[in-house]
């Protein structure tokens, strides 16, 4: 079977700095200061959503009622990504892998019956409560799958729809199995990423238990005296196309996505995570690399090992965690989003870490590592390059 | 051996299962064939103020009367059809499985007993609260995160690189076997473990579902509340269950002598866009995902020997699933069946169940029944086995399934090649 070059025509990114690629560009080339929240959700910090026009992508209120601010950050940013592929006429065909965590609950609902319920163990009253409670748009603005699922009923993405789940992990194997199919010629253009809005007490909960949040005014990644995530509200959408696909429809290519490859080391010792990114990197980098886009999210063990497989890489690093936050099943699709914006811009960023080593804005890099080493399991690693059709 | 399309050919070489018709594929496929019903009361929890207190539930030994929340109810489920299929390939040493694993399973969320623990404990109900209550239980975090059960089951089975968990609503199963297929034919794998599992029975799901009208509540009769293709259907029901299956490239298991389920020889897809329940009326995707998947495996529909139906027994489903039959196979479209008149909707077992049983009937050459079916509904024109198992030279099975969000998965399940 020949393998096709795939390459990346569209961008959809929303972060706290804003949306588009032309707001990331500049402030991240020319470095900035990141946009956090540490007081809401203290001690723990975030970084949140910027304003959106929603109409602009969800133009029907009806649609915008049936999800919740989740599923309209992933489906605001799939409309960004077409709209910058130029791709709406392509959308019937379009293949689409979303990486999904799961929608809002009804905070103010679980608080209530928390109250009244926690001590009781009343499974009678449970039920009656959240039978008069629960409105019936919340359970499909939950549902993992309908992400996707609106993204074919706002843009009319029909080609096929599959929903990962599995935090950072997801995002990077949509972004394999996204690469894999065009490479090997099931279809010519796929849409794929995915979102997470940190502003959720929910979420929040959740990361808590494994006491990886980073507690106390925001600082960044390098500086964090234990190691922390701070959440980002975060939304990653690329479209990927066949060269070939691009070439013949004259679509603007901005950059070519040369390999995405996975792994889960079990990271039952120091220095299974690492090796086992170290094993990726023969794969996807054989010719080495110009540059890192760190998908480092702060979490402690993963921290570690992340450093020592990037001191052995021998490139620039960036760490945008630093600046944007830690956006889960947004992370990895953010940053080789940025990846290909600084390839198609022929520049770099800016450090956005203390620890990032400052690069002569001449010496535009031609190959660019991104590293993602999920905050309990998964390495995955891809590699984009400048595009040269 | 290839395809039409030039690519390796994909075996089945083994087969679990657990419904709520038993725990293993004899005693499912048995009552199965035998027309039985697993529906029953619910008794894990109170059904007080429940519109619905019926479904197929699998209530496993070892809870002892503790119920497992919904993720480890789905690992539990997930590790007995993984074991039961391994034990059937004979493959791979143990807990050392030569290939990747493709989970299809439901989402996952904190349930009740974490946050009236949390509650409890920190003597705060509100979320600030629990979340402070929350530090160093990462009891909460493995069991809630959405890679945990995968990342749980790749340790103890042993399989090779990351896990992949998905879903596609109630064709999550049909789409976890369709990427271990797709795995196996570019080449990157000779085996692999693809499965559905579901536990979701619970009061926040049943009240969920309820909400949007889908569930049958023809609650004083249990085991004849689902009635796919029937005049009377009123709703699906719920139902837990799970299914694997052990996909190996042909030639690598004919090499090592392993003995031939049957084949899954394609896979179509086609997502709607038309509303998040409900499928375009013109059936475009869900005849598209059908074409779609026997233009894969390079059949005419005329081939297609037997279709185990969607037929979740919802007015509208069953109705559409018609229509799209119509229009793919004409007149002559084959017999088809609903497993879901017997074991209930497993939502994200479904499809993997399904394939499980299409390829049980290839083997055997038995077409499970429609049960329930006592007045013929005069929309649905289609032999839909009805009551009775039939029969039936097997060779290709059309295995449908349509998802709430639009997500469509048709398989192809063939017999081994003579």
């Amino acid at each position: 079977m020949t393998r096709q070059d795939v390459v990346i025509t569209g961008i959809g990114l929303v972060t706290a700095l804003g949306e588009g690629p032309d707001a990331h560009w500049d402030a991240l080339s020319a470095g900035t200061s990141p946009v956090v929240d540490n007081t809401t959700y203290a001690p723990w910090p975030v970084h949140p959503l910027p304003p959106l026009t929603l109409d602009r992508q969800i133009p029907k209120k009806g649609d915008q009622r049936q999800m919740e601010p989740w599923q309209r950050l992933g489906t605001y940013a799939a409309g960004l990504a077409i709209d910058d592929a130029d791709a709406r006429a392509l959308v019937d065909d379009m293949h689409l892998i979303v990486a999904a965590g799961g929608g809002e609950r009804d905070l103010a609902l679980d608080e209530q019956v928390n109250a009244e319920l926690a001590e009781a163990n009343d499974g009678a009253r449970l039920n009656e409560l959240l039978a008069t409670g629960l409105r019936p748009t919340l359970f499909l603005a939950q549902l993992s799958n309908l992400l996707a699922g609106n993204i074919s009923i706002v843009h009319g993405v029909t080609g096929s729809s599959r929903t990962f789940m599995g935090e950072e992990s997801a995002a990077a194997d949509a972004l394999r199995i996204a690469h894999a199919r065009l490479a090997e010629g099931r279809g010519g253009i796929a849409l794929v990423g995915g979102a997470m809005t940190a502003q959720r007490w929910d979420l929040l909960l959740l990361y808590r238990g494994e006491d990886g949040l980073w507690q106390g005014p925001h600082k960044p990644l390098s500086e964090r005296e234990r190691p922390g995530m701070v959440l980002g509200g975060m939304a990653g959408f690329l479209v990927l196309e066949t060269a070939e696909h691009a070439r013949a429809r004259g679509a603007r290519i901005l950059a070519r996505l040369d390999a995405v490859a996975s792994n889960a080391a079990r990271r039952a010792a120091p220095g299974e995570a690492a090796a086992s990114a170290q094993s990726l990197l023969s794969q996807v980098a054989p010719g080495g690399v110009d540059a890192v886009i760190s998908g480092a999210t702060g979490a402690p063990a993963a921290w570690k090992e992340e450093e020592s497989f990037l001191q052995g890489v021998g490139a620039p690093v960036r760490r945008p965690g630093s600046l944007i936050g830690h956006g889960v099943e947004g992370a990895f699709p953010a940053h080789v989003g940025l990846a290909a914006l600084a390839l198609h811009r022929g520049g770099f960023f800016a450090p956005m870490d203390p620890a990032d080593a400052p690069m002569d804005p001449e010496d535009a890099p031609s190959r660019i590592l991104v590293t993602g080493f999920g905050q309990w399991r998964g390495e995955a690693l891809a590699t984009v390059s400048r595009a040269e059709f | 051996m290839r395809d039409h399309l030039g690519r390796p050919l994909v075996a089945v070489t083994g087969i679990g299962a657990v419904t709520s018709l038993g725990f293993g594929v004899a005693e499912s496929w048995s009552r199965l064939l035998a027309g039985q019903s697993g529906i029953r009361r619910i008794t894990r929890f109170p059904t007080d103020h429940l519109r619905t207190t019926i479904a197929g539930c699998v209530d496993l030994p070892e809870e002892r009367g503790q119920p497992f929340t919904s993720p480890i109810r789905v690992e539990h489920m997930a590790a007995f059809v993984i074991e039961e299929a391994i034990t059937e390939a004979g493959i791979g040493a143990r807990g050392r499985f030569p290939g990747p694993l493709f989970l299809g399973m439901p989402p996952v969320e904190v349930e009740w007993p974490a946050r009236f623990d949390l509650a409890r404990k920190g003597h705060d109900p509100s979320y600030p609260g629990m979340t402070a209550t929350a530090a160093g239980r990462h009891d909460i975090y493995e069991t809630f995160l959405y890679g945990g059960i995968g990342e749980r089951l790749a340790a103890r089975f042993g399989t090779r690189g990351a896990p992949i968990s998905l879903t596609t609503a109630c064709a999550t199963g049909a789409s976890a076997i369709q990427l271990g297929l797709e795995a196996i034919q570019r080449g990157e794998c000779d085996a692999c473990i693809a499965l559905g599992a579901d536990g979701s029975v619970h009061a926040e799901a049943l009240i969920r579902f309820s909400l949007l009208s889908a569930l049958s509540t023809r609650n004083d009769t249990p085991e004849k509340a689902s009635r796919p293709f029937e005049k009377s259907r009123d709703g699906f029901v719920m139902a837990e269950g799970a299914a694997a299956l052990i996909l190996e490239d042909y030639d690598a298991a004919k090499a090592r002598g392993a003995t031939i389920i049957g084949l899954v020889s394609g896979a179509g897809e086609r997502a709607d866009n038309f509303h998040r329940t409900r499928s375009n009326p013109d059936g475009r995707a869900i005849v598209g995902a059908m074409r779609n998947a026997l233009a894969d495996a390079g059949l005419e529909p005329g081939q297609i020997s037997y279709v185990n139906g969607h037929g979740t027994g919802t007015p509208e489903n069953d109705k559409m699933e018609n229509f799209g039959m119509r229009a793919v196979f004409g007149d002559n479209a084959p017999p088809i069946s609903s497993n879901k008149s017997m074991i209930g909707h497993t939502l994200s077992a479904a499809g993997a169940l399904e394939a499980a049983f299409s390829l049980l009937a290839i083997r055997d050459g038995r077409l499970p029944p429609t049960i329930n079916h006592d007045e013929p509904d005069p929309n649905i024109t289609l032999d839909v086995v009805p009551n009775v198992a039939r029969d039936a030279t097997v060779r290709h099975v059309l295995s449908n399934s349509f998802g709430f969000g639009g997500q469509n998965v048709c398989l192809v399940l063939s017999a081994e090649p003579t």
